[in-house]
């Protein structure tokens, strides 16, 4: 294969440092700043996501908080309005959409592919520093006036508000050239850098993942970046783009908007399911079913999702052919999704199954996403959704797939790779209890917004009509809930640092190439001797009882 | 069970629209049960036990051709309902009765072919209505829970829906695109939405662009429609109300009194106490004195003429109000000196 020589290129000659890997770089707060190395950038971004989750999740709670009872309840509706554009905007722009890539895939991707560093190290720095530039954007409107478009800026209520939304659109613009670069790193590094004997078909599910939502990244982001730059225009020159006042057409922001914002969706979700398959494959000591079809599947989705973006337009006043169209097309969905939820049941059978927190993780994105796929058949159904569009019913599906799916894979991932990452382990039963508060607190939040949806309850609302009083009161006690087991798993994190054991450097036992070939956590380098790669990630059975048994003492007692 | 979750069945379009629903619901069930049943069977079956070993993970291409292809004729017979009740939503029969829509932050405005208007929805049972929704400043959504439909006002467009309402009486009409919100609080009068209450006052926004849909039959219908010509009753008298009472009512009816307030104090535009007759600075430096005549264009062509200190942000109520509505609220306003 072309590939495999290309990728073992540069691995002949004899190993040495490459100058910003060598320990001298690496010491003090300029080590960290300056850093050239993807695992320490992997660590900055995910402390920075984290971060923008915490802000986003405050918002999200002082949101479900004044919607605890009939009328006003902690804050004016000017108020709220701003909380929940914030609590959008930031967790799309400022965490969901960086997290995974620039959290766990700039950690994990170089050393799965068994490299000493993403292809364009410089460039990936750049794309972490473009991301705090483009979030300190967002702080400033957030503190001169703020926002209260919601995150989807619509025209010309976005062009006639009176706050900051030119400082925060810029923002979102900035932060879109963050996602652009660490997703061309990152489709550059998986073509060329692959160690030898790591062909296409031997790539972790993962680096499929990733590589297909580097795609996206790449492809659609552009679209939003030339939208919010035109809206910015629109404000600031008073050009006549999309308000009707000035000459504009408003619908056409939306099919702009969507174009971007509906590839946006994979940009989100596909990284998750591509952590999914990892936890099920290494908590199941089993090949993933299908791998071909998870991979495919994976391109699928990101081919698939270009062609949907109308569907989120069927009460707009789009012509009825278009709506149609799309409707079809959107049906499509379903079938990549269908594949990965049956192949990743299918990979339990006749494994060896441990019910680690991450596992437990692993499975409540395969409950929760089910649930969030299959509300989108309600949604995708033309007729259906006329009634329920712009319900809590769209928010409850939309949190399924998000927060069910990409959030639990994500917290899933950072416990699974922890030990990796720091070197320490964690405490497992800490860690289990703050899973149980978040599983059952992410239910009680957002089941019964179903109920409240189909029957009729708008969203974005400020208050409510009294028979959707009880509904909203037990949403917002599962929100508490779901606070409790954040607050029990971060703890569970910082006691780790602070006091965690050491961890050997496969705990898990797991045959992937990150946990095979390097310690906890990696030299700078990631690896001491050039790896060759002789098997797949997944191949168990070709795995020696030293090389997956020698993690946690139950599993050296066997 | 049939309206476990879905609102009452008042229209023609509830009981086809409510079947594909609860036929999603039920598919949804039964997936989801079968799929992670059987997935946390294994989860159980297959727990790690000292001594055995994962079994290697074999190709099964039918069952993996099965399941990719399958779903697609599920999902064309889905697609395929959804779009026949659709396209029975989009296209309204020829003998529809129209009504006009005129949707602004935070009230709706329904016209009807006689000329009168009103802020509750007034519609016949049995017979097709077919809305002409648009709006004067951002986008609006009309949804009515009840009747299963929902469509967006588009400032610069016209948007059309339809429906024929099945039963007599009373239902909640609500905004269903975010429109933003009222700065402050105003004072609460009768008919207002019971929402966004903080003590006496009330906030304004998106969330209290909510109304009813009164459904009479055929009879009552035309008496309702004779009543908006008229001036409205004077709850004091029990007569036809005077123009400058009348004035005082569609202050609260038209929904004035979210950006103008009677007390002295300035909302989001100017207020009323002591206008008539006042000097006025207007931002692009000309003056004028506030007389019928400029209370009047200050009411049809809003932003012509903005006061210093405030933002044009005023909705033209032309096509809104009568002449005769517009004589009430000057007459009105004149008697708050």
């Amino acid at each position: 294969m072309a590939t495999e020589v290309a990728g073992a290129h540069g691995h002949d000659e004899p190993d040495h440092l490459a100058p910003y890997l060598s320990p001298e770089a690496g010491r003090g707060i300029k080590g960290w700043l300056l850093t050239l190395d993807h695992k320490r950038i992997g660590l900055m971004y995910l402390v920075s996501t984290l971060l923008a989750f915490f802000m986003g999740g405050v918002f999200a709670l002082l949101v479900r908080l004044e919607l605890f009872a009939p009328g006003r309840t902690i804050m004016s509706a000017e108020y709220y309005n701003r909380a929940f554009t914030l609590h959008g905007a930031i967790m799309v722009f400022l965490f969901i959409i960086p997290a995974v890539p620039g959290a766990l895939g700039n950690f994990v991707l170089p050393i799965m592919l068994g490299t000493k560093d993403v292809a364009f190290p410089r460039l990936n720095l750049l794309s972490f520093y473009v991301y705090l530039f483009g979030a300190t954007f967002a702080l400033y409107s957030i503190i001169s006036g703020s926002v209260d478009t919601g995150w989807t800026f619509y025209t010309p209520y976005s062009t006639t508000s009176n706050t900051s939304v030119v400082s925060m659109v810029l923002g979102a613009f900035i932060l879109g050239f963050s996602s652009i670069l660490t997703g061309l790193n990152f489709i550059v590094t998986i073509h060329k850098l692959r160690a030898p004997g790591l062909h296409w078909k031997r790539l972790p599910l993962f680096v499929w993942g990733t590589y297909a939502t580097s795609i996206i990244q790449v492809l659609a982001t552009p679209v939003l970046a030339i939208t919010l730059l035109l809206l910015a225009a629109e404000r600031t020159f008073g050009l006549g783009i999309f308000d009707p006042a000035l000459g504009g057409d408003p619908i056409l922001f939306q099919h702009f908007f969507w174009f971007y914002s509906h590839p946006a969706v994979y940009i989100m979700i596909v990284p998750g399911m591509a952590v999914a398959s990892e936890l099920f494959a290494t908590f199941s000591r089993r090949a993933i079913f299908g791998y071909f079809a998870i991979a495919m599947s994976s391109l699928g989705l990101a081919l698939v999702g270009f062609l949907v973006w109308g569907h989120h337009m069927y009460t707009s006043g789009q012509s009825e052919f278009a709506t149609t169209l799309f409707a079809a097309l959107t049906m499509l969905v379903a079938i990549p999704s269908g594949v990965k939820v049956f192949n990743w049941t299918a990979t339990l059978y006749k494994g060896s199954i441990v019910l680690t927190t991450p596992m437990l993780y692993a499975l409540s994105f395969l409950i929760l996403f089910t649930i969030g796929g299959l509300t989108g058949l309600f949604v995708g159904a033309l007729s259906v959704d006329i009634h329920l569009h712009d319900t809590y019913f769209v928010v409850a599906h939309f949190h399924y797939v998000m927060m069910g799916g990409t959030v639990m894979a994500f917290v899933g991932g950072i416990l699974y790779w922890w030990p990796k990452m720091t070197g320490k382990l964690y405490d497992e039963s800490l860690a289990k209890k703050g899973w149980f508060f978040v599983f059952v607190g992410f239910n009680t939040t957002f089941l019964i917004q179903f109920i409240m949806g189909s029957k009729g309850m708008p969203r974005r609302y400020y208050d409510y009509l009294p028979q959707f009083e009880t509904y909203h009161k037990i949403s917002t006690v599962g929100s508490w809930l779901l606070l409790v087991g954040f607050l029990l798993t971060a703890w569970a994190l910082i006691k780790s640092i602070r006091s965690g054991e050491k961890s050997p450097p496969n705990p898990w036992g797991s045959a992937g190439f990150e946990w095979q070939g390097t310690e906890s956590p990696p030299v700078m380098q990631n690896f001491r001797v050039t790896p060759t790669i002789t098997r797949g990630p997944y191949d168990y059975h070709l795995c020696s009882d030293e090389e997956l048994f020698d993690g946690f003492p139950e599993d050296a007692e066997k | 069970m049939e309206t476990m979750q879905l609102p009452p069945q008042w229209s023609t379009f509830a009981r086809q629209t409510d079947w594909l629903f609860y036929f999603i619901y039920w598919l949804s069930v039964v997936l989801f049960v079968g799929i992670i049943g059987v997935a946390l069977y294994f989860v159980w079956k297959y727990r790690r036990q000292p001594g055995v070993k994962a079994e290697p993970t074999g190709h099964a291409t039918v069952l993996e051709i099965t399941w990719t292809v399958s779903p697609l004729a599920l999902l064309a017979f889905l697609f395929h309902m959804g779009f026949r009740g659709y396209i029975d939503m989009t296209v309204a029969p020829a003998d529809a009765m129209e009504i006009r829509v005129r949707a602004k932050k935070w009230a709706w405005d329904f016209e009807y072919p006689n000329g009168g208007h009103s802020n509750v929805l007034h519609v016949p049972v049995n017979r097709p209505v077919r809305l002409t929704l648009s709006s004067e400043d951002v986008i609006h959504s009309l949804y009515i829970p009840a009747f299963r439909v929902k469509k967006d006002a588009v400032p610069g467009y016209y948007t059309t829906m339809w429906f024929e309402a099945t039963q007599v009486g009373e239902t909640d009409l609500f905004c269903a695109e975010y429109c933003g919100a009222a700065v402050g609080t105003t004072e609460v009068s009768e008919g207002d939405p019971p929402v966004g209450r903080e003590g006496n006052r009330r906030h304004v926004g998106h969330f209290s662009m909510i109304t009813k849909v009164r459904i009479h039959t055929m009879a009552d219908y035309n008496t309702f429609l004779e009543s908006i010509l008229r001036p409205p009753v004077d709850p004091a008298t029990g007569r036809e109300a005077t123009p400058e009472k009348w004035g005082e009512i569609l202050y609260r009816a038209q929904q004035c009194n979210t950006c103008h307030s009677t007390d002295g104090g300035a909302m989001t535009g100017p207020t009323w106490r002591g206008l008539f007759g006042r000097q006025r600075q207007f931002t692009d430096g000309t003056s004028a004195t506030a007389d019928a005549n400029y209370i009047r264009q200050s009411i049809l062509q809003p932003n012509s003429k903005v006061v210093q200190g405030f933002n044009g942000v005023m909705p033209s109520f032309a096509g809104t109000l009568r002449d005769n509505q517009v004589d009430a609220i000057i007459a009105y306003i004149r008697t708050l000196n």
